[in-house]
């Protein structure tokens, strides 16, 4: 396991958007949302591979860009009754700034 | 605080839904109580006739298990009749002494089976054809006894007949009207379809009514006697044997509680369009109803009811039930049968009859005043929800009327719409080619899973949910194996997502009218159900505020779907195409070197041609696109917007710049076309093509506007596609001048932008609001076709590239790069 890594600062991630952080086990997407709550998750979509980090986000989930697969932001889940479950991430923010650790 | 207390008499299909719709609207909102005579969990009644012709188990047709109702925390009273409201106390009493109290009381009581009235009706042996515990007596029987009688020649009674005789029964189907179903089909259908039911064994008795039930000497009914008729030959006989008999000769709303807590009933519990009952803290919904003097005995009309109850309940207080048209299907597999609507005719009303009766294939469709207002089908029911959604919409037939009675595919509605007939398709045949889903997954998921509805399918087998245009088909399948419980949306108020309640039309409208101009404001005015939308909703949003407000309304990159974001089309792997723009199709020797040199910089993997007449480079990572992009910028170039719903290419041929046959310059009109519509914002992607004569070289037939050069000016062509929808564009008008061809385009383009449903194309819009309604706006009214070039010139006016944006500004070009971070291990 890795200490907390700061990524980057809030302002730079859009509200109900993201950024994509390359890390050594692989791509990480980090969300924003409109609550300014930040979330991460493998940068891969349980579906067909996708990268969820260029979905839309709504509420507390992302829809997938290639065929629309939703994904729950907090624990990676498709939701119902698509199944599949991306790795998720621990993120956090901290004055102003997201931090991130790697398992 | 304390949550309110919601009662719910009766767990049957109206009920739950109702509570179903209910917590999706307002999960939270109430305790929920539920009462079921029945010792089951909510089940599909309408699927007990496979289960007693043995296709279904009763598993199989379980809709909520009793898992279900702990998850939701609602407490389940199985087994408990309800006897008592006290509406004094607001509190509800069941036979065992039960009590619960209420805030809000939901009446779902359902109906009765209506028992003939006569001597020996409640002998052993008799019953009717309601639920699980009578299709299990049916079913006992069968095994033990010889001769079955029903009594009903209706849908019901029909579905039991054929269950048993599957059974190995002698059935035999007593109906006291001159025909079979004489409330679905008209006479010639029923006499095909009792011809086919006697070819499979059963046996009908016709205008026959029933005298009394006779026992034998075990007590067990053993005969039925009918009344002589007039006319009665003394050698017929009056009696036949009867070990069972099965009454189906009609429901009864469920009335008497309510009557008993002195609620208004007046052939049901009588409400009002908010489902509410005479007593506002009692709402009714399903069996047990009567609105506007209508007792439906259907599920479709049930499930609106509980949609717009549930609405009131969530006290959203913006549904309305104004009543249902129905449709009926039978479920006798291997029978094709369907009615809807007034398909008796009448005064005022043509009929447009088929019949084949050697084929076995009857259509007859009632029409009023240029709208179907009825069918019946036998035989061949694939086009049946087609007819059914023009009887909903009362969409205008007069143009489809001489090709309406041979199905939708011989207007022109192609891609694979409806092209196989969804009951005689193999279950291995692929429906949706999208996402390679076969009829019998759709099959299958509708029957265990319990789906009414083209979303559920879609949802759950992903079928129809990507490019839709096998929608049709899966409605078709839908409908064949749920039969009348299927309900067609209707077109026109269909909501745009699960986020809302609100229709396209109703979105745009209202954002006129209030001059909303930020998705937030918009959801909010217009109580939408989730916190900020969903990727279906907020680039629909995004798109009508832009496109009514220009200038004022503000962009939402985050509303838009990652290629409209990014610049670029995202392909499978995640990496982008780049298409830069060359106007016209036209290019130049020192542009294709500067894409040469990108290709071989970036290492793109594929360059191709496009259909749009320029180059694609594919396989660009997404952190390399603003790089590609400032040196495609470099030499001049600009997006060619490949990857959005706006103006893509005009396509053009050679034309009388080099062209021995050209009458016009169609090249040089092309660009003049393309520069003047550079950065437009759509519903849908839109494409032009201008040819320089009637050869047509350019393909402007199947484009959104094809403009056709001719000696004396041009031709210009509406509402072609050559995609999804192979549809050949409609003639608008002739025009002479160049300018003439930019003011006619721009303005029909602006109608469509104005107009328009998101993803809609032009040829759907126009298939929509029909070609007059366009000419009137672009061709015979001057003053509104100048308004409308004028408002797209002016809603354009500032465009810039997209790329050049990403080159220069900082904090754009920041979306597209990779965070990399310093990795290190942390010793515990």
């Amino acid at each position: 396991m890795t200490g907390w890594i700061r990524v980057c600062a809030l302002d730079e991630i859009a509200p109900q958007g993201s950024r994509v952080v390359a890390s050594s086990q692989g791509d990480i997407a980090i969300f924003r949302t409109a609550a300014d709550q930040v979330f991460g998750l493998h940068d891969k979509c349980p579906h067909k591979g996708g990268p969820l980090s260029q979905g839309i986000v709504h509420g507390n989930a992302v829809t997938c860009p290639l065929h629309g697969m939703k994904i729950g932001l907090k624990d990676g889940e498709a939701v119902a009754p698509d199944k599949g479950c991306a790795k998720t991430f621990a993120v956090k923010l901290e004055g102003g700034d997201v931090w991130l650790r790697l398992k | 605080m304390k949550k309110q207390k919601l009662v719910v008499v009766g767990n049957g299909m109206a009920g739950m839904r109702a509570v179903e719709e209910l917590l999706k609207l307002a999960p939270d909102l109430y305790d929920i109580t539920v009462f079921g005579a029945e010792p089951h969990p909510n089940y599909n009644r309408i699927l007990l006739s496979p289960v007693l012709a043995g296709e279904m188990t009763i598993n199989d047709i379980i809709l909520n298990p009793l898992g279900w109702y702990a998850d939701n925390g609602i407490r389940l009273h199985v087994g408990k009749m309800v006897t008592k409201i006290d509406r004094t106390a607001r509190k509800v009493v069941a036979s065992d002494g039960t009590e619960e109290e209420y805030d809000r009381l939901l009446l779902a009581t359902g109906s009765t089976p209506f028992m003939l009235p006569v001597p020996g009706n409640d002998l052993p042996g008799v019953i009717s054809y309601r639920d699980i515990k009578d299709t299990d007596e049916m079913i006992a029987a069968a095994a033990t006894h010889r001769h079955a009688v029903v009594i009903g020649g209706g849908l019901l009674g029909l579905e039991a007949a054929n269950g048993l005789k599957l059974r190995g029964m002698d059935v035999t189907v007593v109906h006291l009207m001159p025909w079979l179903m004489e409330r679905q089909l008209d006479k010639a259908a029923a006499d095909m379809l009792k011809a086919s039911l006697e070819a499979r064994g059963l046996k009908f008795l016709l205008e026959k009514q029933t005298e009394a039930l006779l026992g034998g000497e075990s007590g067990r009914v053993a005969a039925i006697r009918f009344k002589p008729a007039p006319g009665y030959d003394p050698g017929d006989g009056l009696e036949i044997p009867a070990d069972l008999v099965v009454m189906a000769a009609g429901i009864r709303p469920n009335t008497a509680l309510a009557e008993s807590a002195r609620l208004h009933c007046n052939r049901g519990i009588v409400v009002n369009d908010t489902m509410q009952t005479y007593d506002p803290r009692i709402y009714a919904v399903g069996e047990c109803v009567a609105h506007r003097g209508i007792a439906y005995g259907l599920v479709a009309p049930l499930f609106e009811q509980a949609k717009v109850c549930a609405n009131h309940l969530a006290n959203f207080g913006i549904a309305r039930y104004t009543g249902s048209v129905t449709s009926t299907k039978l479920k006798v597999t291997g029978i094709d049968l369907f009615s809807a609507g007034n398909f008796m005719g009448g005064p005022g009303t043509d009929e447009i009859v088929l019949n084949d009766a050697a084929g076995g294939v009857y259509k007859k469709l009632v029409v009023k005043n240029d709208t179907l207002v009825g069918a019946v089908l036998y035989g061949d029911t694939a086009d049946g929800g087609w007819y059914f959604q023009l009887v909903k919409d009362g969409q205008n037939i007069r143009e489809l009327r001489d090709q309406l009675l041979f199905g939708q595919n011989h207007v022109g509605d192609g891609g694979h719409a409806g092209v196989s007939k969804a009951a005689s398709m193999p279950d291995e045949a692929e429906v949706c080619g999208c996402n390679g889903v076969c009829k019998g997954d759709i099959v299958k998921a509708i029957k265990s899973q319990g789906l009414f509805t083209l979303e559920d399918v879609r949802k759950h087998t992903k079928a129809s949910s990507s490019c839709g245009s096998c929608t049709g088909l899966v409605e078709q399948i839908l409908a064949s194996t749920i039969g009348g419980a299927y309900t067609p949306t209707d077109a026109k108020e269909k909501p745009i997502c699960a986020c809302t309640d609100h229709s396209h039309g109703a979105v745009r409208k209202t954002i006129r009218e209030r001059h909303l101009l930020t998705i937030a404001d918009t959801m909010h005015y217009m109580e939408w159900n989730t916190p900020n939308g969903c990727a279906t909703c907020r680039p629909a949003l995004n798109y009508y505020l832009i496109s009514t407000w220009p200038g004022e309304a503000k962009d939402d990159p985050q509303s838009r779907f990652v290629n409209e974001r990014a610049h670029a089309n995202i392909q499978k792997d995640g990496t982008f195409s780049v298409v830069p723009r060359m106007w016209g199709g036209l290019t130049t020797p020192a542009e294709l070197r500067v894409i040469a040199d990108i290709a071989e910089k970036y290492q793109v993997p594929t360059v191709k041609m496009t259909g749009g007449a320029r180059v694609d480079l594919l396989g660009i990572k997404k952190e390399d696109l603003p790089r590609v992009w400032a040196d495609l910028g470099a030499a001049g170039m600009v997006s060619g917007h490949a990857y959005g719903k706006s103006i893509r290419t005009v396509k053009t041929c050679v034309g009388a710049e080099h062209c021995r046959f050209g009458t016009q310059r169609s090249m040089e009109m092309g660009v003049k076309l393309e520069k003047m519509l550079f950065g437009m914002g759509a519903p849908h992607k839109v494409k032009l093509a201008v040819s320089g004569c009637p050869r047509n070289c350019a393909e402007a037939g199947i484009k959104d506007i094809g403009v056709i050069g001719v000696d004396s000016g041009y031709e210009i062509y509406v509402a072609g596609n050559g995609g999804i929808k192979t549809e050949v564009a409609q003639f608008l008008c002739k025009v002479k001048t160049d300018d003439e061809v930019k003011e006619y385009s721009a303005a029909f383009l602006q109608l469509y932008r104005e107009e328009g449903f998101y993803l809609e194309r032009t040829c759907h819009y126009v298939a929509r609001v029909g070609l007059d309604h366009v000419k009137a706006a672009v061709v015979a009214d001057p003053a509104r076709r100048r308004a409308l070039y004028e408002r797209l010139l002016f809603a354009l006016k500032d465009y810039e590239d997209p790329w050049r944006e990403a080159v220069e500004k900082p904090e754009v070009r920041r979306e597209y790069q990779v965070i990399e971070i310093k990795e290190v291990e942390v010793v515990s």
